[in-house]
């Protein structure tokens, strides 16, 4: 049995009897007795349910409804009963939500309580971006703005910044991690109680992963956790990838940067947006805060999603992934891991491993068509990424989303621009090409005829965009 | 005196640290059970199997109901007795309930559900307005129609007709919390239900026909919702049945909770419409004659769509006079989700309607849609001072013929203007957009005219309940729910009010049917006028005692008795009040009182469409900027500037939040919330996935609101208005100025006839209409 050690709200748990699928959300509610975290959707939509976790990388908002309990191992955990002082002093964005009418009904506000006073803690003062997964149905937000920005000035308090100051390998001495060659792992994934394996090195989970090769891995559980609380599947051989620190590494090295599998979108947001300023703000508009901070790059790819917005961005850069079975590497351009509509070209026992992208490239941009501009799933992400040279295009990457059953690269697009100056008729062209590299499906979030009119306009748009001028309606101001 | 000041909402201390509880929140006792429904995956059908062995068998299961298992089926419909709780052998859409489990653990329900296995012998499914129409399926034998003066003659003379269709989606509640209810067997086998409701009577009354007891045998609680817009009207029902039905076959306390795809799954939503409209009008953009047709889909049980169409119906003229009109209902009868209360509750679509009328007669005539909708105006009937206009002249009436004598929409839209420097700002964005081949931004005002009472008009009634303790700390209770709209504070500054007390003195207490009964719904945004005003009497009572009992002692009359600033005046003396109330207890007076409050001067006779329904309107307006891609059609609102007319506000705090934030659900109604469902009549937008709410940065950037802020010339509580409903229409504002964008990418020959919701999608559509592509 696998022991699961941290803190909440300060106080040192170590759990022995859990299911390693369980929810953080449920064991609050349900055994923990701490019902001020809610569930709006237990699909980590709506934010109701987010929680403050801390670890040696300071604290960030996570949805506790699709975080299991392993995943929160050697970390610590604030709830919004543990937002306020020892005494019940009000944290300022308490008691600055009060002043600012900030709560109606009050089902969502524990959660913006807590996604406020992480951003507090944080520094952070873009709340568009940093509460669009915290849903409202009552105040229209105006009020709850008001009140992060009234907090904006004053002081953490002291009771909020002793997350940070724990030796997080203490809270975690009393769970073992696995050893090389998995001596933890499960030996009957009927059991209910099974132990959940958590490497910390790549190595290991090389070596583990290769004998076990019906195991699911789990990184931030930003999908997997909805198998889970939706499907109600029950997961094989659950193994955390959480620690495995070598895989959350961003080096670069020459032209390239070289992102482990384990990094976080957060992360690479952060780390890419000096040198790909348009695939960051795609990042930005990706999923969430508490889903960004929760979710790899790795697990983005790895699921294969034909609406994963990773994947477009990373071929039309040129990205290279990197695969790893057992001892084995395995470098394979990223457009040819996704062979069909939930296919990868992955071998049992194969992992992502991480992924390599050059450095610059000026003319990058990526769009992201959604009904809302937040935290909506892409219905078509185009990433565009075209070397002009004495006014020909000489190179052209341009990969969509939401366009086929897997992320594509649209070559027939980029065939019939190369060697051609970008003229109206080069244009229309390359236009009519998208027909052939694509045949979109409608869905609930947009028909066939819309998704194609779109990819060939986001063209339209790109060359515009290249020329400097305006084409994003989030760039206007009233 | 605690009326008029913006005092935060009383729980918000509660909601800030977590410490509100709502009814999963509830500590039960530990043998607790946990229900969950097993749905149909078919439209429509008969059930030709039914095999629940693995549910029974499941983990934690410890019973499963299906309609062979009840003697007779419980109903949980709040009107025409046609919602079994299960299906009794036709199911008649995606996500009706067919079994229900009863297990340890929600998950382990939940789980169980998943594993019965249902066969259907399927039927034509009615899933569309043309399927509905063409199959003639409906609620009411036809369509109602409407009518004052003679519509076709007036179109026929007119100097220019404007038609037009168009389709209006419907709206997910999205409650954060989603529908709960907990029922506890008592002794004698009474029951004690706790739910989160908007109409605690209603629960109260259908558990007790379903368990065959009389309505004092069941308790009904409600201390909050995580909001309720509508949805929690009578869809709350089926949950509470099913847990009292539970608690009673296993004695133990039975809870049910809806997973939020469940609750999408199952419950009704805002009626989706298609509104045609023929209008003659003359070469200024005035309605000379007008004739509707409103097509509702209303979806498989008639629940709330007859009033629901109706108060469409009531609000085709939105603020203007419109001598002939025609007004035509359909309610059709869908194998989708029961369509149900939502927020404005028919007022919305109906606005909509005339609204679209006055934006296509502006785009025909050329003229600012301003100028267009200030020609089609009722006269106002007050000058700007908020002062009577001579009663001379005679109020102008509604197509139902209720004198309109309250209009203000002129001098208020003339604010509006003035503040939102509307004619300036719709120049500068013309001159724009002739710069800006690819975006394109747009303006519009909207303005709104609500009636204010319920249309069923033995509804308005209230009751209210307020002890003194000897100590001086009172406890109020009334039939009003809290949902998140602060009723309970402003009622509780009412009350405060009439004692001259601090509000912090009043305890506000949780909703309960045995304190005041025979409540009606917390809806029609009637809560603060009729439990306010039952409250008021309850407090008036116990004050006209106590003064009587002190102005006795001091010889003096009671009228000249004083109760302010949590003191009592009389006869030169000044006492705590707290101490009068230790007096009047010792000296055997009593300090517990009843309130009621029936609403005057209303009269409906809803088969004719003829009467007065309203006791009053509610006004506002909007103007709404927004900018679009015309490469995509993606689209974002930029400003937003709202004048919204709350009468005296009780608490303006708790008014500007409520106008705030029904613009942006209004709003998101318009733009980003779109329910698609499939072929087969499966709705695909069943989670927050992909069902978009406005999140945080679809709010205007500049966001500006204010009240009206002079008093109801009716006598309402603190000459306030109603504010719940109301201003949700100024969302409107929202899909015209999208119109106005559109119509900036065409030559001005055709118009854009923007369907809603406006997603980037159907933006795009109508930019290529414009263009003639």
């Amino acid at each position: 049995m696998t022991e699961i050690a941290f803190l909440l709200n300060g106080t040192p748990l170590r759990l022995s009897d859990q299911p390693p699928t369980r929810t953080l959300l449920d064991y609050l509610r349900e055994t923990a007795g701490l019902c001020g975290t809610k569930e709006g959707c237990n699909e980590g939509d709506c934010g109701a349910c987010t929680v403050m976790v801390t670890d040696a990388n300071g604290p960030k908002a996570l949805n506790a409804c699709i975080l299991f309990l392993p995943q929160l191992h050697g970390k610590s955990v604030r709830t919004v009963e543990g937002i306020a002082g020892p005494q019940g002093e009000l944290h300022p964005v308490q008691s600055e939500m009060i002043t600012h009418h900030g709560s109606q009904c009050g089902f969502c506000t524990p959660g913006f309580i807590v996604s406020m006073a992480t951003n507090h803690a944080n520094g952070r003062t873009d709340h568009d971006t940093t509460l669009a997964g915290n849903l409202c149905r009552c105040t229209g937000y105006a009020p709850i703005i008001r009140a992060a920005t009234a907090a904006e000035s004053a002081p953490v308090p002291a009771w909020m910044t002793t997350d940070s100051e724990i030796p997080f390998a203490q809270i975690s001495s009393g769970g073992e991690a696995a050893g090389r060659g998995g001596q933890t792992a499960p030996q009957n994934s009927s059991q209910k109680n099974f132990s959940a394996l958590r490497p910390t090195t790549s190595d290991d989970l090389a070596d583990w992963y290769l004998q076990n090769p019906d195991a699911t891995l789990i990184a931030g559980a930003t999908d997997v956790g909805l198998w889970v609380t939706k499907q109600l599947r029950d997961l094989p051989k659950p193994v955390f990838l959480g620690g495995i620190t070598d895989l959350q590494q961003i080096e670069r090295a020459g032209g390239q940067l070289h992102i482990g599998a384990g990094v976080t979108i957060a992360a690479l947001r952060e780390a890419i947006a000096p040198h790909h300023p348009s695939f960051a703000e795609l990042l930005r508009r990706y999923a969430s805060e508490q889903v960004r901070n929760a979710a790899t790059i790795g697990g983005n790819i790895a699921n294969g999603s034909p609406i994963g917005d990773g994947p477009p961005a990373l071929i039309s850069l040129g990205a290279t992934l990197h695969l790893r079975r057992g001892d084995t590497l395995r470098a394979i351009p990223l457009e040819d891991f996704f062979l069909d509509y939930r296919k990868q070209d992955r071998q049992p026992g194969e992992f992502v491993a991480g992924i390599s992208i050059p450095a610059q490239a000026p003319a990058l941009r990526c769009y992201k068509i959604t009904k809302r501009f937040d935290q909506d799933i892409s219905a078509v992400c185009g990433c565009f990424n075209i070397t002009l040279d004495a006014g020909r295009v000489t190179a052209a990457r341009i990969a969509f989303g939401g366009m086929a059953g897997i992320p594509k690269r649209a070559r027939a697009v980029e065939t019939a621009l190369l060697g051609q100056p970008l003229t109206p008729e080069t244009l229309a062209t390359a236009r009519a090409a998208f027909a052939s590299d694509f045949q979109p499906l409608s869905d609930m979030r947009a028909s066939a005829a819309y998704r194609l009119t779109t990819a060939q306009n986001l063209l339209t748009r790109y060359v515009h965009d290249l020329s400097g001028a305006p084409v994003n309606v989030l760039e206007l101001d009233a | 005196m605690s009326l008029g000041k913006p005092l935060p909402h009383d729980a918000a201390p509660l909601h800030v640290t977590g410490q509100a509880r709502y009814v999963d929140d509830i500590p039960l006792p530990a043998n607790t059970l946990h229900l969950a429904f097993g749905l149909s995956t078919c439209a429509h059908g008969e059930i030709t199997g039914l095999d629940l062995a693995a549910v029974r068998a499941a983990e934690g299961v410890i019973a499963v109901i299906a309609a062979p298992d009840l003697p007779e089926m419980p109903d949980c419909s709040p009107s025409a007795h046609d919602e079994p709780l299960l299906s009794t052998g036709t199911v008649h859409y995606i996500g009706q309930p067919v079994f229900l489990v009863i297990a340890e653990s929600h998950l382990a329900a939940r789980r169980a559900a998943r594993l019965g296995r249902i066969t259907y012998a399927p039927r034509p499914a009615l899933l569309t307005i043309d399927d509905a129409l063409a199959a003639n399926s409906r609620f009411e034998s036809g369509p109602i129609t409407w009518a004052k003066g003679d519509a076709a003659t007036a179109i026929a003379s007119a100097p220019r007709v404007i038609e037009g269709s168009f389709d209006v989606g419907g709206q997910e509640h999205f409650y954060l919390e989603g529908q709960i209810a907990a029922a506890l067997p008592q002794e004698g086998g009474d029951m004690l239900i706790h739910s989160s409701t908007q109409h605690p009577t209603e629960i109260q009354h259908k558990v007790a026909h379903a368990l065959h007891l009389p309505m004092n045998a069941v308790r009904v609680e409600v201390r909050r919702m995580g909001g309720g817009f509508g949805g929690k009207e009578s869809q709350g029902n089926a949950l509470a049945i099913a847990c009292a039905i539970a608690a009673r076959a296993t004695g133990r306390p039975c809870k049910m909770r809806y997973d939020r795809d469940d609750d999408m799954m199952i419950t009704g939503k805002r009626h989706d419409c298609r509104i045609t409209y023929r209008a003659g009008i003359d070469d200024q953009g005035r309605v000379l004659g007008l004739e509707f047709t409103h097509l509702f889909r209303c979806g498989w049980a008639q629940d709330l769509s007859l009033p629901v169409a109706d108060r469409a119906m009531l609000h085709a003229d939105n603020c203007y006079h419109l001598p002939h009109i025609r007004i035509e209902s359909h309610r059709l009868k869908t194998n989708t989700q029961s369509a149900t209360a939502y927020r404005g509750f028919g007022g919305p679509q109906g606005m909509i309607g005339i609204e679209r009328v006055m934006d296509h007669a502006a785009f025909a005539v050329g003229r600012d849609p301003v100028a267009v909708r200030r020609a089609n105006f009722y006269a106002d009937r007050a000058d700007a001072s908020g002062g009577s206009i001579s009663a001379k002249m005679m109020p102008q009436t509604t197509p139902y013929h209720m004198p309109v004598e309250d209009f203000i929409g002129d001098a208020l839209v003339s604010e509006l203007e003035r503040t939102s420097s509307y004619a300036a700002r719709r120049a500068e964005i013309a001159d724009w957009n002739r710069t800006s081949p690819i975006l394109k931004r747009g303006i519009a005002l909207t303005p709104v005219k609500f009636g204010i009472s319920f249309t069923l008009t033995f509804l308005n009634q209230a009751g209210a309940l307020v002890h003194v303790y000897q100590d001086g700390s009172i406890h109020l209770n009334h039939g009003g729910t809290e949902m998140g709209q602060g009723l309970f504070q402003k009622v509780a500054q009412v009350t405060a009010g009439v004692f001259g007390v601090d509000p912090s003195v009043v305890k506000i207490t949780a909703t309960d049917t045995a304190k005041v009964p025979n409540t009606s719904a917390t809806a029609a945004s009637s809560g603060t006028d009729l439990n306010g005003m039952a409250a008021r009497a309850a407090a008036e009572t116990i004050r006209a005692r106590m003064a009587a009992f002190i102005a006795d002692k001091h010889g003096v009359p009671p009228a000249s008795v004083r109760f302010t600033k949590g003191e009592v005046r009389v006869g030169g003396e000044v006492y705590g009040f707290a101490q009068v109330a230790n007096w009047a207890y010792q000296a055997r007076v009593s300090l517990s009182s009843t309130g009621f409050y029936a609403t005057p001067k209303i009269i409906w006779d809803r088969m004719r469409g003829t009467g007065r329904p309203f006791l009053y309107f509610a006004y506002g307006a909007a103007v709404t900027e927004v900018v679009i891609d015309t490469l995509t059609g993606e689209n974002r609102i930029l400003r937003a500037d709202l004048l919204h007319d709350t009468g005296s506000s009780l608490n303006p705090a708790l008014d500007i939040g409520q106008v705030e934030g029904a613009y942006v659900q209004g709003a998101g109604w318009l733009t980003t919330e779109e329910l698609v469902w499939d072929a087969k009549g499966d709705l695909k937008t069943h989670a927050p996935s992909t069902y978009k709410i406005p999140a945080c940065s679809d709010r205007p950037r500049i966001f500006n609101v204010a009240l009206w802020g002079k008093p109801n010339r009716e006598d309402t509580v603190g000459k306030s208005k109603a504010v719940g409903e109301p201003p949700f229409m100024l969302g409107i504002s929202a899909l015209y100025a999208l119109s106005d964008a559109v119509a900036a990418c065409g030559d001005g020959t055709i118009y854009p006839a923007l369907d809603a919701p406006a997603t980037p999608e159907r933006v795009l559509d109508a930019i290529a209409r414009v263009r003639h592509v």
